[in-house]
């Protein structure tokens, strides 16, 4: 099979870009990512159909000149997915701004809390305590 | 009979719709959708006695073979099904048993039901998918349906939580993709009968990059570790039943793909060394953030992850004997989690809340609620004679038979986790069911006397996380003819006859 360098870099590009943008921290910059990367797999996959030929139709392209149409069937059910991906992100990105006033994806609350905890280093002495505590109260957590 | 092969996921996509248009009529919904995951079950254990005689193969919309769509269910998949079913249908149950009140707070009835049937569509559909594109449409399907899930209701926690499950799940969807173009670029075919006669004629870089792409997919979708990050902080936000059937299926789809891949795909080469040490960090990493949590969600969705690693320890051995540890302890292992979540949301409705820090003396306000964790609880960290020692037993079997150095640190490290598994069991119930009662748990409970509120401890609840336990308890009796299904399953997968009855001696 002989693959087309251009198809490979383009794609491996769009990836990169997409990429980029689903580490930064706001959804609807996630989102182009999302879409940029996955617009780059689908390029991908004409990559992997081989040579460019003609409709793979029967009656309009000759057997030999025609493509393969195997990834092109796998590209259009990949666009549908990413269709409705981007509606799904795009609606989670208004309801987060919605909620919070920004579409940022926080920091983990328990993350954080158990980071404070080892920066204080509280747990040590205190577990003890508060194991046999009767009151229900913790000084762990708080 | 190859027919029946369609009916689990065209039951559950007939149900969805049906339950869809009926939103508005909460009890057609309920009754619509258990008839259908208990019509599932029951296929599902047709199923799981028909291919004890071999697999069975549905060529959907019979075009020329190989071509087209292929449905396949042999024994592991057909075992699988059954038990993801069976569980299916107890959380389905248990949340149809929450009162009106609970219901309209928690889970959206007008969606819940047929987000929940799709889900069960993709996952009995990623059970019997025979080529790897019906894989990630299934995957994809399953995956949807989990965003819903898990952002329903749209609170600010929820969506927080599914922000990251969506993203991390998107990055792993395009990555199966280019796993997908790539193979079928060195390949020119997807299905997986015809995928492991090819693959063996590529050269080894080739194959070893195939193999490591669709390894890390799937592993993220299992949760092992270092791409397990996301569970932990997803789940536990969530309603109980949907944590549980999360923590059941999903991750034990991304399991089971990577058995398939490894036993199907790429038998001559297992990765061990790989596996092993992804294996070891799994359940280690995970069981001391388990141990580190004081609420009990977040404590559970540290297990989970922890004892995906036993499976990855078996999948990174690869031998027959470890396989078959590998599945029974799939098999198990997602009855006892999701059983374990029911529980959490038990315990959150009498007590309050599931933070260990103000729980207390649950044992002592309702005896029942105590049982229903301590049986699984102590499943879980492997307490002989349950089905979880039986399957952790077959793995350290399994280890010490094959014996080389991964083969040890993993039975070394699985005895650790098992151990503070314990550890972290016990911390729960010391803290949540012993002890005094606090004043917080003791409101709450009197709060459930007023006659709207409905009763403390509602019994299809009840009675469907005991199901559950039983059902584990089932294992446990039953562990020798289950036990020798297993085996003769994991044997099959190396025996070729997965291939037999796909592409029936027509070769490549």
């Amino acid at each position: 099979m002989t693959a087309n360098l251009t198809l490979a870099v383009v794609a491996g590009v769009v990836i990169a870009c997409g990429v980029y943008l689903i580490t930064e921290r706001s959804l609807s910059r996630i989102l182009i990512g999302v879409v940029l990367a996955s617009n780059g797999v689908n390029v991908l996959f004409l990559v992997a159909s081989g040579p460019a030929g003609g409709a793979p139709i029967i009656g309009v392209t000759p057997k030999d000149a025609m493509a393969d149409p195997l990834p092109q069937a796998m590209v259009l059910t990949a666009i549908v997915i990413t269709l409705s991906v981007a509606a799904f992100v795009m609606t989670m990105a208004y309801r987060s701004f919605q909620t919070n006033g920004d579409d940022e994806v926080p920091d983990d609350v328990e993350d954080a809390r158990i980071a404070e905890l080892a920066r204080a280093d509280r747990t040590s002495e205190s577990f003890e305590e508060l194991r046999f505590s009767d009151t229900g109260e913790d000084v762990v957590s708080e | 009979m190859n027919n029946l092969l369609a009916v689990p996921v065209l039951l559950c996509l007939f149900g969805a719709a049906v339950t869809f248009l009926a939103g508005r009529r909460p009890r057609l919904q309920r009754a619509v959708s258990v008839t259908a995951v208990a019509a599932v079950s029951s296929v599902a254990g047709l199923l799981v006695w028909l291919t004890d005689a071999g697999p069975l193969v549905l060529w959907v919309g019979d075009w020329p073979r190989p071509l087209g769509i292929v449905l396949v269910a042999d024994r592991l998949a057909a075992l699988m099904l059954l038990v993801a079913a069976l569980v299916s249908l107890a959380v389905l149950l248990y949340s149809t048993g929450q009162d009106d009140d609970e219901l309209r707070r928690e889970t959206p009835v007008s969606i819940f039901h047929p987000t929940f049937l799709l889900l069960v569509a993709g996952v009995s559909n990623a059970f019997l998918a025979g080529d790897l594109f019906n894989l990630y449409v299934s995957f994809e399907l399953l995956l949807f349906a989990s965003y819903v899930l898990l952002t329903m209701g749209g609170t600010r926690d929820r969506i927080r939580a599914g922000s990251v499950y969506v993203v991390v799940n998107l990055v792993s969807s395009a990555l199966f993709l280019v796993a997908i173009a790539s193979t079928y670029a060195a390949t020119g075919t997807v299905n997986l009968a015809q995928l492991s006669l090819r693959l063996a004629d590529l050269p080894e870089q080739v194959q070893t990059v195939l193999q490591v792409l669709l390894l890390a997919v799937f592993a993220i979708k299992a949760a092992v570790f270092p791409l397990s990050a996301w569970l932990p902080h997803s789940y536990p936000t969530a309603p109980a039943p949907v944590t549980a059937v999360f923590a059941g299926l999903l991750t034990k789809v991304g399991v089971y793909a990577m058995i398939r891949t490894q036993t199907l795909l790429f038998p001559d080469q297992p990765l061990t060394v790989v596996l092993g040490v992804a294996g070891v960090a799994t359940m280690l990493i995970g069981i001391l953030g388990a141990v580190a949590q004081s609420g009990i969600k977040r404590m559970l969705s540290f297990t989970l992850v922890s004892h995906i690693g036993y499976m990855v320890f078996g999948i990174a051995l690869g031998t027959p004997a470890a396989i078959a540890g590998a599945i029974f302890y799939a098999a198990h292992h997602i009855t006892i989690q999701a059983t374990l979540f029911l529980v959490a949301g038990l315990v959150e409705r009498v007590g309050g809340s599931t933070s260990l820090d103000r729980l207390g003396g649950l044992a002592r306000v309702s005896p029942l609620l105590g049982a229903l964790f301590l049986v699984p609880a102590m499943n879980l960290a492997g307490i002989p004679p349950l089905s979880g020692f039986v399957a952790k037993l077959a793995l350290l079997q399994a280890g010490i038979a094959d014996g080389g150095w991964v083969a040890w640190s993993l039975v070394a490290t699985g005895v650790v986790t098992s151990l503070l598994t314990l550890y972290a069991m016990a911390k729960v119930w010391n803290r949540a069911f012993w002890g005094v009662v606090p004043e917080s748990t003791v409101a709450n409970v009197a709060g459930f006397d007023a006659p709207e509120k409905g009763r403390l401890l509602p019994g299809l609840m009840v009675g469907a996380t005991l199901g559950l336990v039983l059902l584990a308890l089932v294992f446990t009796v039953a562990a020798g003819p289950l036990y020798a299904y297993v085996d003769r399953s994991a044997h099959a997968l190396a025996d070729g006859s997965y291939l037999a009855a796909v592409l029936g001696g027509a070769g490549r």
